[in-house]
């Protein structure tokens, strides 16, 4: 994975500039409010290992938080029934994203692009422009409270662990014969159709799981951050950032879904990196642009010469 | 009359500079985080010294009226003559709204709307319409509205430059305009209807958050947007304060309103900077967040300023934070239908009619928090006393 000396190289710039980073409550921290990113990083990259892309995480994030606020309304008893509805929420939307794209043949860059608008009018329109409710403490801890004390590591951030238990979810679901089916189906679908494998359906599932990632990375951010109607605002184009930093192919049939995961760890840390050196934030977008450009040369480049 | 003479050439020469220095190379957040020492930058180009110097003393004006209904108080008022308007009732009010698109403008328009219900013996319509935040929508809302026989017009405009030219051309139709919130640059309408304003809210904080920081701590400015008067002046108030006080302000950034965007600027500084002693906000909106930032990072919450949220003043009670609160009081949605009542009966109204702007300190903190109402209702709505009251803002 070429993505491991790039991280190494960022990590040892930060250790130098600021050693205070690599004490290992700091370093949790920092993983710890990476999780959304790196998890929608994860379900982007299955949709865009089949061949596709999913726009629609951002705005999906931002309904899921504002749509929880409402409903939980700071009473701690309906925390867990809308936690399961998120989810419910989430897979649906991915599962009409996955219908509408392979049954009616709409190129998935249009179908998320309609289902990112879609879902910012109806939130604009169903809150009247403005965030109502609350969320509860218990769906707060997700995104805020931590085990504290942990020997060796120190405080070890709720949002750490879930992201974990969904890394390696994701492994092994790319390790299983689904795995396998949908890289196959994203390297050459007539390939694979001929083979006897139901694209549609592959690439159907690899939507959901996308619209699954955003609702676990919608629990993690709105427990970060709160309600707020920025809450997914351009996380869409982070998570396609990291999929492609880290060695994803756009178009689809190469990668690793760890790549991914580390890509999305490798854009935050050059974040931080910039943090320290004093660069202004505003740069951020500009650094990403950047990166998808130079990426996808390079692998475009490597691929003619093959 | 000197004086006047001597504060509207500062005021000139003021903008003067400002727009010498406004290199587009050199943005706010950009220079702030470059240099070190007392970072403050460069002045906003919005910033009038004479308005300036206008709004910081209206802070210490006591104003006319009922004490314990401000949004009838006026601070030096000038009455204007309103006896060609009269006419017999009950009239048809009508209401051009930049939009509803924040919690501030909707906790207002229901106090708007909790008003016209109290007064509906004298109103028998009551006519709104939702600019949506478009300039566009809004110039062509007021020229539907013109041909809606209204007997009073109040407008809150989205922006003060485009939407003029639609204020007066409703002026020249002869009914009673009224403009409140932000203003035109005309004085055509009959009253404009106002709190003090940004400076007198940006001074309050930065005065507060200057004297609470240790000599030498570090403060960091968190900024809604650049380029919104509104904001503008609270910022370039904050910055004369800092500056004059010599307080080290380390960074001034950007946080769009966005609570997880602000939590993480608040953790960078935390990171790069090991402490900081002190924080100044140009809105409420995010407090909560960097409030949490501190709190999540186990450090102690500095002192800082909000708003009159009550999510802040929640979490400013319950953890005992040391704060400050400016207002831009909700309640003067309540004041354009009192105004429109009074002009259509003869009345004399102020003009401009400047409403007070109070502050919330450690003082009087325990009058304002109401844990029966939402995190986002702004506790100086003066609407306890309107019909529907609490049930109608939650």
């Amino acid at each position: 994975m070429p993505i491991l000396p790039i991280l190494s190289v960022l990590l040892v710039l930060i250790a130098v500039r600021q050693p205070d980073f690599m004490t290992p409550s700091s370093l949790m921290s920092f993983l710890g409010r990476s999780a959304p990113i790196v998890l929608l990083a994860a379900g982007q990259y299955f949709v865009i290992v089949s061949g596709e892309f999913d726009l629609s995480v951002g705005s999906l994030v931002t309904a899921q938080v504002v749509v929880a606020a409402r409903l939980i309304d700071s009473d701690p008893s309906r925390t867990w029934p809308v936690v399961l509805l998120m989810l419910a929420f989430g897979s649906v939307v991915g599962l009409v994203n996955g219908l509408i794209t392979t049954r009616l043949r709409v190129p998935s860059f249009i179908t998320t692009l309609g289902m990112f608008l879609i879902l910012v009018g109806a939130v604009y329109l169903w809150s009247d422009g403005a965030p109502k409710g609350g969320l509860s403490a218990e769906f707060r801890q997700f995104g805020r409270r931590a085990f504290e004390d942990t020997p060796l590591l120190g405080r070890v951030p709720y949002a750490l662990l879930v992201l974990l238990a969904a890394a390696v979810l994701a492994v092994l679901l790319m390790r299983s014969d689904f795995g396998r089916t949908l890289v196959a189906v994203g390297d050459n679908p007539r390939t694979a159709e001929l083979n006897g494998v139901r694209v549609g359906r592959a690439k159907t599932i690899a939507f959901v799981l996308s619209g699954v990632a955003a609702a676990v990375a919608a629990i993690v951010l709105g427990g970060y951050s709160g309600v707020s109607f920025q809450a997914g605002a351009g996380l869409e184009f982070g998570a396609i950032t990291a999929v492609v930093l880290g060695g994803v192919a756009l178009g689809g049939g190469r990668g690793l879904v760890a790549g991914a995961m580390l890509g999305a760890l490798t854009l935050e840390t050059l974040f931080a990196l910039m943090n320290f050196y004093g660069v202004s934030g505003a740069l951020r977008p500009t650094v990403q642009g950047a990166i998808i450009l130079a990426a996808v040369a390079v692998s475009s480049m490597r691929s003619s010469s093959r | 009359m000197r004086r006047t003479g001597v504060a509207v050439a500062a005021a000139f020469l003021s903008v003067l500079a400002g727009c010498a220095t406004d290199e587009p190379s050199a943005t706010p957040s950009g220079a702030a985080s470059r240099t070190a020492g007392s970072g403050t930058g460069e002045q906003s180009k919005f910033f009038v010294q004479a308005d300036y110097d206008n709004e910081l003393a209206l802070l210490d004006v006591s104003p006319t009226g009922p004490s314990d209904r401000p949004w009838e108080q006026a601070l030096n008022p000038k009455m204007a003559e309103t006896a060609k308007f009269k006419k017999p009732g009950p009239y048809r009010i009508c209401f051009s709204n930049a939009g509803l698109n924040n919690p501030w403008r909707q906790v207002g328009f229901k106090t708007m709307q909790a008003q016209v219900e109290a007064e509906r013996r004298r109103i028998k319509e009551f006519i709104h319409v939702d600019a949506e935040g478009k300039d566009q929508k809004q110039i062509a809302d007021i020229n539907d509205l013109l041909g809606r026989s209204c007997d009073a017009l109040i407008i809150s405009p989205n922006t003060t430059a485009t939407l003029t030219p639609a204020v007066e051309t409703a002026c020249r139709k002869g009914l009673p305009v009224i403009v409140f919130d932000r203003g035109v640059n005309t004085s055509c309408p009959v009253t404009f209807i106002n709190p003090i304003g940004g400076y007198g809210f940006g001074h309050v904080a930065a005065e507060f958050v200057s004297q609470q920081v240790k000599p030498g701590g570090k403060v960091l400015a968190l900024r809604i947007l650049p380029g919104v008067d509104v904001l503008e002046t609270r910022w370039s108030a904050a910055k004369v304060a800092f500056d004059k006080a010599g307080v080290n302000v380390v960074g001034v950034e950007f946080t769009d309103g966005d609570p997880a965007k602000t939590k993480k600027i608040v953790d960078d500084y935390l990171q790069r900077h090991g402490t900081i002693d002190g924080v100044w906000m140009d809105a409420g909106a995010v407090a909560v967040a960097a409030v949490e930032a501190f709190q999540d990072a186990g450090k102690p919450v500095p002192p800082i300023n909000g708003e009159d949220q009550l999510d802040f003043l929640k979490l400013w009670r319950d953890d005992k934070l040391t704060a400050i609160a400016p207002t831009y009081p909700t309640y003067q949605w309540r004041t354009p239908i009192l105004a429109a009542l009074r002009i259509l009966n003869g009345e004399p109204v102020p003009s401009p009619w400047k409403l007070p702007q109070p502050t919330i300190t450690e003082e009087n903190l325990n009058e304002y928090v109401d844990a029966d109402m939402p995190p986002l209702h702004y506790a100086m709505c003066g609407c306890t006393d309107l019909p529907g009251y609490p049930q109608r803002w939650k």
